[in-house]
């Protein structure tokens, strides 16, 4: 089975958790043995992994002829292409771009991540996918969140292939109700053009069918898995706090989608009962000023610490160094980051509002909006010793169970479903 | 002859209120009274009332062919007693039928057998003392909350003197045995045990209105068929369960009690008879030891502690409430005391289990185990926070248990000493009392001799007599 996906960001170059839902779910299918998969990114750098996919470079992918020789596109591209593929390419034009910003070879250049100019390169991206889907030969067509939806519609007009799409955040989750009426608009015409939307959680797939208005016969919850922890990552000790001072710990974008207020509120109720916790708000965003500006006015700055943005290595440390994880997520379509603290060994709250707790038994789960229980969980978690390692070791043997060979194996079901209508 | 032994336990608890941590040290009221008020009513009225309605009806028809038992933990009384009090009526009515027996019970329905023995003794001597105040007879058979037991709780039982005790029959301690004999404890070979069948209970109490159950419906003749064709040697057949399983777990639309009034009748046409307990430890002898190493109960598949201990969470809460047992015990103050009681209740401890269980649990207030176990954590913080302010905390148990002795010694002696004063008092006034009466008649015997006198001086003897008599009574009552 030949599957076109179009994906956005791909690892190692992580903008958010796409990237690595992206990243998982090619490794799911590709381990199911049969399934070829061609992967177009905006943006390459030639870094990625190519085991379980074939990676198309969208940036040296032409849409106008251009009469360039062999060596010089091998100059070029030859990092992220094969030139010989560049002109399989090039014999698939189908329109005129030369209106188009394209560069020598007849290809449009991507900022990549997430620019100004977003709906610009949304566009672009189809018109390039409209080169690709004529080019390749494939069975079944999956399109990564709505940032490649036009494209995925492009592909499907071209080739006739089924679509899926899957959805892995709404506007809704972004906004908190006040969509934007593009990204809005461009959400529900993927939708209304699939032939089959998976979505990430039940909760949203409650939100595809009710915001969206999507038939709920083509609407499946397609939960998210995580990857075991590098060895090198696993090797990272694990400080014992026992008897001193609890780490708390938020770490994700400072914006609105995710609560960072209500963490801020219920540190403030502990710091008043209790001084023997720290809390760690790390990450960044938009709400980062506001924020700071917050633990000051309830003075407990002292013991409300900010990092800031985290990568890498740096994200499993700080992890392993909290004896709380908190995710007061507003609407969080699924959350992988709780999944990756379980692995660490750090007992985890989240808000019900969360996807990934459809999932999951050994966390504790709390409203957004109840400040008094989620204080109550943290500070239950770190004065007692029994709590601790009940969801220490039990929410570790609860998230290895959660693999994306799974995942994997659930959505090559839905493909044959497809495939045989 | 076989004879059927018919008991039901009575229970509930007191519910816990949702209770912050931020409530620490400015709440010490720990429950809810609208959802106690609320649970009572309904089980009073859904099943609790209608059983017992059922059973004085059967009583009444049968004479005292029917024997039924039951066992009221303390909290469940008081619970009653507040919310219910026709309930208790209702088992006071029936005891006075006389084929009624009251079983001893731990007051709190609690787990102190596992943890503090003199808790567990306390514990249950108070529940036998209120079950002789309603109901006028000292229970003389024990069963443990749940039907908890274990060789070493078995030698406690009989240590306080229990001819008796119920306990489960489970598979993994009888093997090839049967449950319908009567087994003594083996550490103590005076204490008899009745051991519940698991089938013919469960029938009634699990699956009577499961429709997939293959032996659904459940007819009370088949139903005593199957006791009747038991080998003759197999007298006993002991029939344990919750009174709640006759309204609640099994709806009265189902019919039950249709079903529990038509037992007798089919009984005694096979020639079966009712016995409680202490009937039953009284007539049978045992046919041997059973031996219980590890701890038993009548909850889920494994018939162990684990619904309530299973986990570190649960075993958390538990080592940090018996943590305090004895300071409680030796603090011995009433607020405390109650709190204590209500604390200990193992429903608390049910509410944190993550067992899978086939028996649908309902975790009230709480939404998950992590819940339930934060909630009881926050309050048993405050609750040993009161117990340890009672007294320093640097003074150890012992050290606080010699004190309060002596404190309780001096006590009793100036209590002996007050009574040696009253005494002595009451016999100082009688001998002024006596000197007074003697000084009347002297008066009296002068006064006939001076009338005897001279008539115009009688007058003047007389009042000054009279001078000299005053003052003396009058000392006596300053001595008072």
């Amino acid at each position: 089975m030949k599957v076109l996906m179009f994906g956005w960001e791909y690892p190692p170059h992580v903008y958010g958790g796409l990237a690595t839902a992206n990243f998982g779910i090619t490794q799911g299918l590709h381990a199911q043995g049969d399934i070829d998969i061609t992967l177009c990114l905006p943006k390459p750098f030639g870094d990625e992994d190519h085991t379980a996919a074939r990676i198309v470079a969208m940036n040296c992918v032409p849409i106008a002829w251009r009469n360039v020789d062999y060596d010089y596109v091998k100059s070029r591209i030859g990092n992220v292409m094969d030139p010989d593929y560049y002109y399989r390419l090039r014999d698939h034009l189908y329109a005129d771009f030369n209106y188009m910003y394209v560069n020598e070879l007849g290809c449009m250049d991507f900022a990549g991540g997430y620019p100004s100019n977003l709906h610009d390169e949304i566009n672009n991206y189809s018109i390039i996918a409209g080169v690709v889907a004529r080019t390749e030969d494939f069975d079944i067509i999956h399109a990564h969140d709505w940032l490649t939806y036009p494209a995925g519609i492009h592909a499907k007009r071209v080739s006739g292939k089924p679509l899926c799409i899957h959805v892995h955040a709404t506007d809704f989750d972004r906004s908190r109700g006040n969509v934007n009426p593009t990204v809005y608009s461009i959400e529900k015409d993927g939708m209304d053009n699939a032939d089959c939307i998976m979505c990430v959680s039940e909760l949203t797939r409650q939100t595809v069918i009710n915001q969206y208005h999507q038939d709920p016969r083509k609407c499946f919850a397609m939960h998210n898995a995580v990857y075991p922890l590098r060895q090198e990552l696993q090797d990272i000790p694990r400080p014992d706090h026992t008897g001193k001072e609890k780490i708390v710990t938020f770490l994700g974008r400072l914006t609105m989608q995710k609560g960072p207020e209500y963490f801020v509120e219920a540190a403030n109720m502990v710091l008043h009962r209790t001084r023997n916790v720290r809390f760690c708000m790390a990450g960044s965003g938009d709400m980062m000023d506001q924020m700071i500006y917050l633990a000051a006015k309830r003075g407990i700055a002292d013991r409300f610490h900010f990092p800031g943005f985290m990568r890498g290595k740096e994200v499993y440390e700080c992890l392993k160094d909290s004896d709380v994880y908190v995710m007061p997520s507003v609407s969080e379509p699924f959350g992988i980051s709780p999944l990756e603290a379980m692995q660490c060994g750090t007992p985890t709250i989240i808000s019900k509002q969360s996807g990934c707790g459809e999932i999951l038994t050994n966390c504790i789960k709390v409203d957004y909006w109840d400040v008094h229980a989620l204080a109550d969980a943290i500070y239950s978690i770190c004065h007692n010793d029994g709590l601790f390692h009940y969801l220490q070791e039990e929410g570790k043997k609860e998230v290895d169970q959660i693999t994306w060979e799974k995942v994997g194996l659930r959505i090559r079901k839905l493909y044959d479903q497809l495939l045989s209508r | 002859m076989k004879t059927i032994c018919l008991y039901f336990e009575i229970h509930q608890i007191v519910h816990l209120k949702r209770y912050r941590f931020f409530d620490i040290g400015t709440d010490h009221y720990y429950y809810d009274d609208y959802e106690n008020d609320r649970s009572i009513g309904e089980i009073a009225e859904r099943s609790y009332m209608p059983a017992l309605n059922a059973f004085l009806d059967m009583i009444k028809e049968n004479g005292d062919y029917f024997k039924v038992a039951f066992s009221l933990s303390g909290v469940g009384l008081e619970q009653l007693e507040l919310h219910a009090p026709q309930v208790i009526a209702k088992l006071q009515e029936l005891n006075d039928t006389g084929c009624v027996e009251f079983l001893a019970e731990p007051y709190s329905h609690g787990l102190s057998s596992l943890a503090n023995d003199e808790c567990f003794i306390a514990d249950v001597r108070r529940q036998m003392s209120k079950m002789e105040e309603y109901f006028g007879k000292r229970p003389t058979v024990l069963r443990n909350s749940s039907l908890i037991y274990s060789d070493e709780i078995g030698n406690v039982a009989a240590s306080m003197g229990f001819k008796g005790m119920l306990t489960e029959g489970a598979k993994h301690v009888l093997g090839w045995k049967s449950p319908h004999y009567v087994y003594n404890c083996c550490q103590a070979p005076g204490l008899k045990l009745l051991l519940r069948d698991i089938d013919l209970s469960d029938d009634i109490s699990l699956r009577f209105n499961d429709s997939d159950w293959e032996g659904y419906p459940l007819f009370a003749d088949n139903y005593v068929n199957r006791i009747a064709t038991l080998p003759e040697d197999e007298q006993v057949i002991n029939i344990f369960m919750e009174l709640l399983a006759l309204g609640i777990s099994q709806p009265l639309s189902s019919n039950i009690l249709e079903f529990i009034k038509a037992l007798p009748r089919c009984a005694r046409q096979k020639g079966i008879t009712f016995s409680t307990p202490s009937e039953v430890c009284g007539r049978m002898n045992s046919v041997g030891d059973l031996f219980v190493p590890d701890t038993l109960s009548w909850v889920d598949e494994e018939r162990d502690v684990s619904c309530w201990l299973g986990n570190p969470m649960q075993r958390e809460a538990f080592d940090k409430l018996y943590s305090i047992a004895d300071r409680v015990r030796i603090a011995n103050d009433p607020r405390i005391n109650q709190d204590w009681d209500y604390l200990q209740a193992s429903n608390n401890f049910r509410f944190m289990t993550t067992k899978p269980s086939n028996v649908g649990l309902d975790r009230g207030i709480y939404n998950s185990p992590f819940d339930a176990f934060t909630n009881y954590m926050n309050i048993l913080g405050d609750f040993i926070n009161r117990v340890n302010s009672l007294y320093p905390e640097e003074i150890d148990n012992d050290q606080l248990d010699s004190l309060l002795t002596t404190i309780k010694n001096q006590g009793d002696e100036i209590q002996v000493k007050d009574n040696e004063i009253v005494r002595l008092k009451t016999r100082l006034t009688k001998a002024q009392e006596d000197v007074d009466k003697l000084n009347a008649k002297l008066d009296k015997l002068t006064e006939k001799k001076k009338a005897a006198a001279a008539k115009t001086t009688t007058r003047k003897t007389a009042t000054s007599t009279r001078k000299t008599a005053k003052p003396a009574a009058e000392k006596a009552d300053d001595k008072k």
